[in-house]
């Protein structure tokens, strides 16, 4: 009884990180800025002036919302992050089933764009991370299309350990940070 | 240069407390960021025993650089030197006419540099050195510079570089640049990153892009230090590519568009290529991208993930991580592709791994296992053996100075990033806290 109660919380904090986590999400902007550092010489030393040019590409990112308030615990469909062991991006038996669940959503709604966001914990390198981010999206985006979602239909990012859900470095939050976020 | 503190530590248990507490005694609140040293000394003194006089100051108020301090820093920090207390000096000399050789004998100092500072007009200060042989008793090197006040510490840098040659025969690497990013979370929870430059020593930093909510990762010099390639998102939808960045110009653009996404990006020695990681349907391997021609070319292909590419400085093979048997080990390939072959074997994991400028070590983020973490090792291809340099849990991203006497890494202090420094022979480590907020992913220029 004791285990299933802590299933449950971890499931609930599931639903209430991902909802905090979808609304969290902002536009991205980027600034450029030049930095000209002047060298010298051994013995006599020229003026070396840093200039300063203003080059301002930004660039706004999408805003994606999910609210989640009515989501039912019961249903896969109201989960939408699923979570993996450290260094693995097979999907657990709990996390086939929300996938299936949104797979089959999907293919029973055509014409809906899904975005499969990977993740890592922040042990190993990032460069890693970030293809490890990729391998989990990768292997929900195939049972989409095993299930008959349109490959068009789906994108996947990686933002290895760059966005961690839990700031702690104990498993605790590392296990909330492994993770794949299936948003539509 | 108030806010630079030195701290000697004998005793890595105690660093973390001492840290935390000259870290807070040091910065005022709501101050601008100032550049931190401290200094974490393992075993006992050793190196070639130096005595660096407080140059002496000729002009109106305050010196406007602590020049010895600068100095004295690099040459500690590069784990060769034994810098000698100022306070156990006989004498004060600033220049050779003035030295008493038996002074320094007495303290057992090998070498001695005496200098000084001159106000030669409004912004314009002549600085000269002397380095000297205590025992032979004569100028080794006897150098003067003219410069304005914001580029004295490089003066001080070129200093360090010209004794760092004459006492190791080695070329010295103080007066070079390096690049990392700073993430600072605001008020209303955005990330904010930073790609910022700054001298070997932390200081002088300057921002070159700044991004909110899009993560920039992987810096890395071309070999003329001209451009910078890095990894970053264009927007919210779009995976992780790389750029290229004019570091004069500000100008910058994604090397090509994927289908998928493209990171971990590595010049080739002669400055043509980037090799890169390239993520299509799943599968993540390596790529060779002419710069200019814009031409790729596949290096790896395997179903594991294959990444973190680094060339050998003959530019003939690439090292990268794969995790194809299982955790993640570094790899060899030819440039001409072919069969990859592997190089580590100990250790739970080996990741991020790259040449120092000769070829002999590679520098690598290691896993030791049994709930070790992760440290910096140095990795002999000859003998398989790695040596571990550092005791952290989170260090990762090494990068070997250009005359490979040192190796800058991201590690943790308490919850933040921080940017330290060790000596190739892991005697002498040096955190180098170089802006408030997390900093993370250095990178070492090869050229100034």
């Amino acid at each position: 009884m004791q285990r299933i109660w802590t299933i449950l919380m971890v499931l609930f904090l599931g639903v209430t990180l991902a909802g905090c986590a979808a609304s969290k999400k902002k536009g991205g902007t980027v600034e450029v800025e030049d930095a000209t550092i002047g060298g010298t010489g051994a013995e006599v030393i020229t003026d070396a002036s840093a200039s300063a040019v203003d080059s301002d590409d930004a660039t706004a990112g999408e805003i994606i919302t999910i609210d989640q308030d009515d989501a039912d615990m019961d249903d896969p469909l109201g989960r939408r992050v699923v979570y993996f062991d450290f260094d693995s991006s097979n999907l657990t038996p709990e996390a086939q089933r929300v996938v299936e669940a949104h797979a089959q959503y999907l293919f029973n709604n055509p014409g809906m764009a899904v975005v499969l966001e990977g993740h890592a914990d922040e042990r190993g390198t990032r460069e890693y991370n970030l293809a490890l981010g990729e391998r989990r999206a990768n292997s929900v985006s195939e049972i989409f299309q095993a299930m008959g979602v349109a490959p068009d239909a789906i994108r996947t990012i990686s933002y290895g350990e760059e966005r961690p859900i839990s700031m702690g470095q104990d498993e605790s939050a590392w296990s909330l940070n492994r993770r794949v976020e299936i948003l539509y | 240069m108030t806010s630079k503190k030195v701290t000697s530590i004998k005793g890595v248990q105690y660093a973390f407390m001492l840290i935390v507490v000259v870290a807070m005694a040091t910065i005022p609140p709501g101050t601008a960021a100032g550049a931190l040293t401290i200094e974490i000394t393992q075993g006992e003194k050793s190196g070639i025993p130096i005595a660096a006089v407080p140059f002496r100051w000729h002009g109106t108020g305050n010196p406007p650089e602590n020049l010895r301090g600068i100095v004295a820093a690099d040459l500690h920090r590069s784990g060769r030197f034994e810098l000698l207390p100022p306070a156990d000096f006989l004498s004060r000399p600033s220049e050779v006419s003035e030295v008493r050789y038996k002074d320094w004998r007495l303290i057992k100092a090998e070498a001695l540099v005496v200098g000084r500072i001159t106000e030669k007009g409004p912004d314009r200060f002549e600085v000269s050195f002397q380095l000297l042989d205590v025992y032979r008793e004569r100028v080794k090197v006897a150098l003067r510079y003219t410069a304005s006040a914001d580029q004295l510490r490089q003066v001080a840098h070129q200093i360090s570089d010209r004794i760092f040659y004459e006492m190791t025969g080695i070329k010295g690497a103080f007066d070079t640049r390096i690049a990392y990013v700073a993430m600072n979370i605001t008020e209303e929870n955005d990330r904010v990153y930073q790609l910022m430059i700054a001298d070997s020593d932390g200081h002088n930093a300057q921002q070159i892009l700044k991004t909110t909510n899009l993560p920039v990762l992987s810096p890395a010099w071309s070999p003329n230090g001209q451009w910078l390639a890095y990894v970053s998102f264009s927007d919210n939808r779009s995976g992780a590519n790389v750029w290229l960045q004019d570091i004069s110009t500000g100008s910058r653009r994604p090397v090509a568009r994927f289908d998928g996404s493209a990171s971990a990006p590595a010049w080739s020695p002669d400055g043509k290529s980037l090799a890169l990681t390239v993520s299509a349907k799943g599968n993540t391997d390596i790529y060779v991208l002419g710069v200019s021609s814009g031409e790729m070319r596949r290096l790896t292909k395997h179903p594991a993930i294959d990444t973190e590419p680094a060339w050998s400085p003959d530019g003939r093979y690439l090292v990268f991580t794969s995790d194809r048997n299982g955790r993640p080990h570094i790899y060899r390939v030819s440039r001409n592709g072919g069969k990859a072959e592997r190089l580590t074997r100990e250790g739970k994991e080996n990741a991020g791994a790259s040449y120092d400028p000769i070829g002999n070590r590679i520098v690598l983020v290691t896993n030791r296992g049994q709930g070790a973490g992760y440290q910096i090792g140095v990795f002999y291809p000859e003998s398989g053996r790695t040596d571990v340099l550092t005791d952290g849990t989170l260090d990762e991203s090494p990068t070997f100075s250009p005359n490979g006497a040192m190796i800058l890494y991201a590690t943790r202090m308490g919850s933040e990033g921080v940017l330290a420094a060790v000596s190739a022979d892991g005697r002498v480590r040096q955190v180098l806290k170089v802006t408030d907020g997390d900093v993370r992913e250095p990178a070492w220029a090869a050229s100034r």
